[in-house]
């Protein structure tokens, strides 16, 4: 008895309480998020090389429509109409901005840095937005140094135009940060923003300012590795090797039927890329690539959180390793223990017949 | 050809090894009692640095090497061992603990020293393993108007003070060439670090570190990025292990990985 009349004045007291608060603060509250995003707009800075966009670089484009506002994407670089005129058939892009310039072409920050900003003042955004690739972690930065913003690196989600996610630590936190800048300076990771389809869309292309800057570097040479699978930040496979394949002639041997058996790309951990087993640039983990594919298999490879920190958003993780204790299990949906040099080629052979 | 006065700023941060864990208010990370060491990026800008001295490969030699942090008076701990690595000498700029710098004052900051000690060289790490943002060279290359090269694996020197450096980029590799004044960041591949020694880490002590408040170098702590909270990743159940390749076959396919 006692206990029904306490709940009912408990009930009338949380009945009442809200029918207050609404009629008060209603006033206050005229839609400001909305009256917001109208003012809000964005400018997604895409990657070219040689005259194609690249399709990853259209992450920026999904971010952009999360935050909701208007969406403009830039492009720089000689011939750039027809990257430009790809770039505007994606879904959500009111206009492209395009600089015809082959000093761009390389996307040297000395003279792309002041490009953009001209570029970003002239269209007074909001939210400039680039990938976390080599390309974005390398011009952004000097980017925001110039506008005097403070940028928030490789964001993995957007809550809202003020406020962002982002793993510190090599992944083991996250950190939800709120800017105060006015010009908001963001790179995105691309595993957790798919890439925008470029279709549907009709965007119009302008020709954006050039100020062009006399550049104070000179470009001379790329040594780009070759390779005919796909690309590792996007892949939807990845075979990753580590310090367990003990030479480059094994890595090869060993890895590299693997990947073709499973339509993979192929990662290395830092010990095997040092060790010379494999290219840098297939590094997976915390200072290389960022991967997040459907299935992530691990071969000798023990599981450093450098390392996880790489891979660890990965759907499916599978580990192979001779160590029973090797950290890799911890994370892996699938381990098996056992010798690399036997199991890896029994299950190429088995996936291949398959 | 200019001699090489070079600016090599080094952080504190929690130990590689360590494994980070966030603290009960979630405002960060636990750091009281753990193990802290040198940015492991930064002992790769120190070692280049000295290299250059010792391989005498900068035509016009090497006048200084000045190293600087900013941080709390632990700080000064990474400074020394800087300076038994080969260093000339220390900057130590007094933070309170807890108020960390963001990339954008550290550039700030690092200009107003690059102005003052007359640096021609700044060699930065690419990125702290802490806040993993991998800005501040980038800024503050932007903020002397300097050239930049980041993501260092090999950086030679040529006449007429111009400097080639191969940059890890996606892919493989790029380089560039640019003159000095200029900015630079290390990438893994760079070199080796070496260990300061114990008769090198007695000299150290000797070597001159003078500190200073940020209000010497004229830079206020200004934040711009509010913490609103920290967390820990949602943590990944292991699924076990299966005894053989055909079991290890059947799992993939039963998730939908193959």
């Amino acid at each position: 008895m006692l206990f029904s009349t306490a709940s009912r004045t408990v009930l009338r007291g949380v009945g009442s309480v809200p029918r207050s608060t609404s009629t008060l603060s209603s006033p206050f509250n005229i839609n400001s998020p909305s009256a917001l995003r109208r003012l809000l707009s964005s400018l997604a800075v895409l990657e070219q090389r040689d005259g194609k966009l690249n399709h990853g670089s259209l992450s920026a484009i999904t971010a952009a429509k999360k935050l909701g506002g208007s969406i403009h994407g830039f492009v720089a670089g000689s011939n750039i109409k027809p990257v430009a005129e790809e770039a505007a058939k994606v879904e959500g892009v009111e206009k492209i901005i395009a600089v015809d310039n082959a000093a761009y072409d390389k996307g040297l920050p000395e003279n792309f840095a002041p490009l953009l900003v001209e570029n970003i003042k002239k269209g007074g955004y909001t939210h400039i937005i680039a990938g976390h690739t080599a390309f974005g972690k390398s011009l952004l930065p000097r980017v925001a140094a110039l506008l005097d913003s403070q940028q928030i690196s490789d964001i993995t989600a957007i809550e809202n135009e003020n406020t962002f996610v982002r793993p510190i630590y090599a992944g083991n936190a996250i950190a939800t940060v709120e800017s105060s800048d006015p010009i908001k300076v963001i790179t995105i990771r691309g595993t957790a923003f798919p890439a925008a389809e470029a279709q549907g869309g009709s965007a119009t292309i302008e020709d954006g300012v050039d100020p062009n800057v006399e550049i104070s570097v000179e470009w001379v040479s790329e040594d780009l590795a070759k390779s005919d699978r796909p690309d590792l930040a996007t892949a939807g496979r990845v075979v990753s090797g580590g310090r367990g394949l003990k030479s480059k002639e094994d890595f090869d041997k060993i890895m590299l039927p693997l990947a073709d058996s499973l339509g993979a790309a192929v990662g290395a951990s830092r010990a095997a890329v040092d060790s010379g087993y494999a290219d840098n640039s297939l590094q997976v983990g915390q200072t290389g690539k960022v991967v997040a594919p459907q299935l992530y298999l691990a071969v000798g490879i023990s599981g450093a959180i450098q390392h996880l920190a790489g891979m660890k958003d990965s759907k499916v993780i599978a580990a192979i390793n001779k160590d029973a204790e090797a950290p890799i299990f911890q994370v892996a949906d699938v381990g098996l223990v056992g010798d690399l040099f036997d199991k890896v080629p029994e299950l190429t052979e088995k996936l291949k017949s398959s | 050809m200019s001699a090489l006065r070079i600016l090599v700023p080094v952080k504190r941060v929690i130990d590689y090894a360590v494994k980070p864990r966030v603290n009960k208010a979630q405002t960060g990370v636990e750091t009281a009692g753990v193990k802290h060491s040198m940015n492991p990026f930064d002992e790769l800008s120190v070692e280049e640095s000295v290299r250059i001295r010792e391989k005498k490969s900068a035509p016009g030699g090497v006048e200084d090497i000045c190293v600087i942090s900013a941080g709390p008076p632990k700080a000064a701990d990474v400074l020394r061992t800087a300076m038994a690595m080969g260093a000339d000498r220390g900057i130590h700029v007094d933070v309170k603990e807890g108020e960390d710098l963001e990339p954008l004052s550290v550039a700030k900051l690092l200009k107003a020293v690059v102005d003052k000690e007359k640096s021609n060289l700044v060699i930065l790490g690419k990125q702290s393993i802490d806040d993993d943002a991998a800005q501040t060279g980038q800024m503050l290359a932007g903020l002397l108007g300097w050239p930049q090269a980041t993501q260092a694996s090999k950086v030679t020197f040529g006449a007429g003070d111009t400097v080639e450096v191969t940059k890890e980029v996606d892919g493989g590799a790029e380089t560039v060439r640019a003159k000095l004044p200029m900015v630079i960041t290390t990438d893994l591949r760079l070199n080796e670090p070496r260990y300061a020694s114990l008769p090198n880490i007695m000299k150290a002590k000797k070597k001159p570190l003078v500190k200073m408040s940020l209000s010497d170098l004229g830079i206020a702590n200004e934040r711009r990025l509010k913490i609103v909270k920290v967390t820990e990743p949602p943590p990944r159940e292991g699924g076990g292990k299966v005894e053989d390749v055909d079991g290890l076959i059947s799992k993939l396919k039963e998730l939908g990985a193959i």
